[in-house]
């Protein structure tokens, strides 16, 4: 695939809105992974603050603060490079799980779409280069709902 | 050629938990190399994974997820023997299908 | 080498003051200094557990195990003939009782020393060769240490078992001891001047005392490691070799006596301790 079809996929793409046409697809487990592998949201990852990121993910305004979306990560890093963040949403329905560091150059970290039967519970690691906040987004039901938490980035010994 | 993933994945009461490690340098395209010019973006951008031909997770990365990524869920389903697959994409193209076997 | 200069005030106690004057800082913005400092150390501990359960040296190890099995160098030749200490392909449990005496060289070695020794008269590398990528860069990793990380891989679970049995492998262990206690560089600085005693951090960083048994078995049981903050698996030459650079000694070459001396000494005082191997670390 040329990159003028990529981005033109892309274009029809956003035009359809919230995680694209083949995400749905793929969602509904009616794609291969080599047929879903050209939907990444640019307009969400390259944006810089974590208002555009929201809206490019559709999730314009504020998205309602949620005791159903627990980030569970230290509240200390001992290297910025890795850092462990757990997401779990106990929302029904829950079908996009996305990592925010507020500080970081571009805002979103990670995505993720969950089919059903796919439980709402993500583990992965990112960057962070300052100590931020950071964000867990879930859509749930069509609605985003949004947890917080302050994560320190310490700078360690020599590495015992 | 990219190096393989290790995936593990293990079913108990029903539900497959799968443990995925990525190969991949994860340039942020911010770092600056010893002659001072800037080491261009190079990150895995989707990761999708599949079981029984159905899409059981579908990711996008940005460059800040970690380098050498790790990706944990879990999905209803899947019995022992059975295979997970793991497909990534990175922003130059490259990419890297593996499997990994349910326990 | 030069006597040991003792008594004066050193840069590097001070700056180990300065670093402890910050922690203190940052513990006081969350409560009383000691609680929150224990919270602090509470969710550092949090960190490393988290990081445990999905350790990239795994790739790391996935690439040595492929590296040893495959007929590579001139003689196109693989290791599996390479006696790590326990007879020719023996691999498991070799890990945790190196360094130690091989009669074959005539000296004490340590694995990465080893198994530079096998590529050369097994594989027919020379040693410019097989020690040119000692260590891992960014988008450049080393086959050696891929190497060492599945052969460390292969003692995980077992006990560090690193005895005297020989005259030159109790040679080490005392080369090893003084290396551990000598004050030297424009420092006047060392390994025990931070590893010596009881109860020292650096920022937020325990520091064991590895003059101890208790301390060195904590130290040496979570190697090779995977290091967070370098993206790759830092192996014992690696770790001690950027000790001495830390520490403004001369930069050695790899790989060292004066390293495998002080790992020979740091692992007999070690024994007993279970490997967890590789292990991952900041």
């Amino acid at each position: 695939m040329s990159m003028n079809e990529i981005n033109a996929r892309r274009d029809a793409m956003k035009k359809m809105g919230g995680m694209g046409f083949l995400g749905l697809l793929a969602a509904a487990g009616m794609i291969t992974p080599q047929m879903a592998l050209a939907a990444w949201n640019k307009g969400a990852f390259e944006a810089k603050t974590l208002a555009d990121t929201l809206k490019a993910l559709g999730a314009a305004g504020t998205p309602v603060e949620s005791k159903d979306v627990v980030l569970n990560a230290p509240d200390i890093a001992e290297n910025g490079a890795v850092v462990p963040v757990t997401v779990t949403s106990n929302l029904p329905h829950s079908q996009q799980v996305a990592i925010l560091v507020e500080k970081n150059p571009n805002a979103l970290a990670a995505q993720f779409m969950i089919p059903e039967g796919t439980e709402a519970t993500i583990t992965t690691r990112v960057k962070m280069g300052q100590t931020s906040d950071v964000f867990a987004l879930v859509k749930s039901d069509g609605k985003f709902y949004i947890a917080k938490k302050e994560i320190k980035v310490t700078l360690g010994g020599c590495g015992g | 050629m990219a190096d393989p993933m290790k995936i593990r994945a293990a079913n108990k009461d029903g539900v497959t938990e799968v443990k995925i490690l990525m190969s991949h340098e994860m340039e942020t395209g911010q770092r600056k190399d010893a002659s001072g010019a800037i080491v261009p973006a190079h990150f895995i951008s989707e990761v999708t994974a599949t079981w029984n031909g159905k899409v059981v997770l579908q990711g996008e990365f940005g460059p800040a997820v970690s380098k050498n990524p790790y990706l944990a869920f879990k999905f209803k389903g899947g019995a022992k023997g059975e295979k997970v697959t793991v497909s990534w994409v990175d922003n130059k193209g490259d990419k890297r299908t593996d499997e990994g076997t349910i326990a | 080498m030069r006597k040991q200069r003792r008594g004066t005030p050193h840069a590097a106690a001070k700056r180990m003051a300065g670093s402890l004057a910050a922690l203190a800082a940052l513990a006081t913005l969350t409560g009383t200094p000691a609680l929150a400092q224990d919270k602090s150390m509470d969710e550092i501990a949090k960190y490393r557990e988290m990081l445990a359960d999905g350790n990239p040296a795994e790739l790391i190890e996935m690439r040595g195990e492929e590296l040893w099995k495959t007929p590579r160098g001139p003689k196109n030749v693989s290791l599996e003939q390479c006696d790590l200490g326990l007879g020719p392909g023996k691999v498991e449990g070799a890990y945790a009782q190196l360094p130690r005496y091989f009669a074959d060289a005539g000296k004490v070695m340590d694995v990465e020393a080893r198994l530079v020794y096998c590529m050369q008269t097994q594989q027919g590398f020379s040693f410019a060769e097989a020690t040119k990528n000692w260590y891992s860069k960014p988008g450049k990793e080393s086959d050696l240490v891929a190497l060492v990380t599945w052969v460390g891989a292969q003692s995980n679970g077992q006990k560090i078992n690193v005895p005297v049995k020989h005259p030159k492998e109790a040679e080490m262990v005392k080369m090893g001891e003084y290396i551990f206690h000598r004050r030297s560089g424009p420092q006047d600085f060392g390994c025990s001047v931070c590893h010596g005693q009881d109860g020292v951090r650096i920022r937020l960083q325990d520091l064991d005392n590895l003059s101890q048994s208790k301390g060195a078995q904590k130290a040496m049981r979570t190697w090779p490691a995977y290091r967070v903050s370098q993206g790759t698996v830092w192996t014992m030459q690696r770790r001690l070799i950027d000790c001495m650079r830390q520490a403004r000694w001369p930069e050695q070459k790899f790989p060292s006596d004066a390293v495998i001396a002080l790992e020979m000494y740091l692992q007999n005082k070690a024994a007993g301790g279970v490997l967890e191997s590789p292990g991952i670390k900041r």
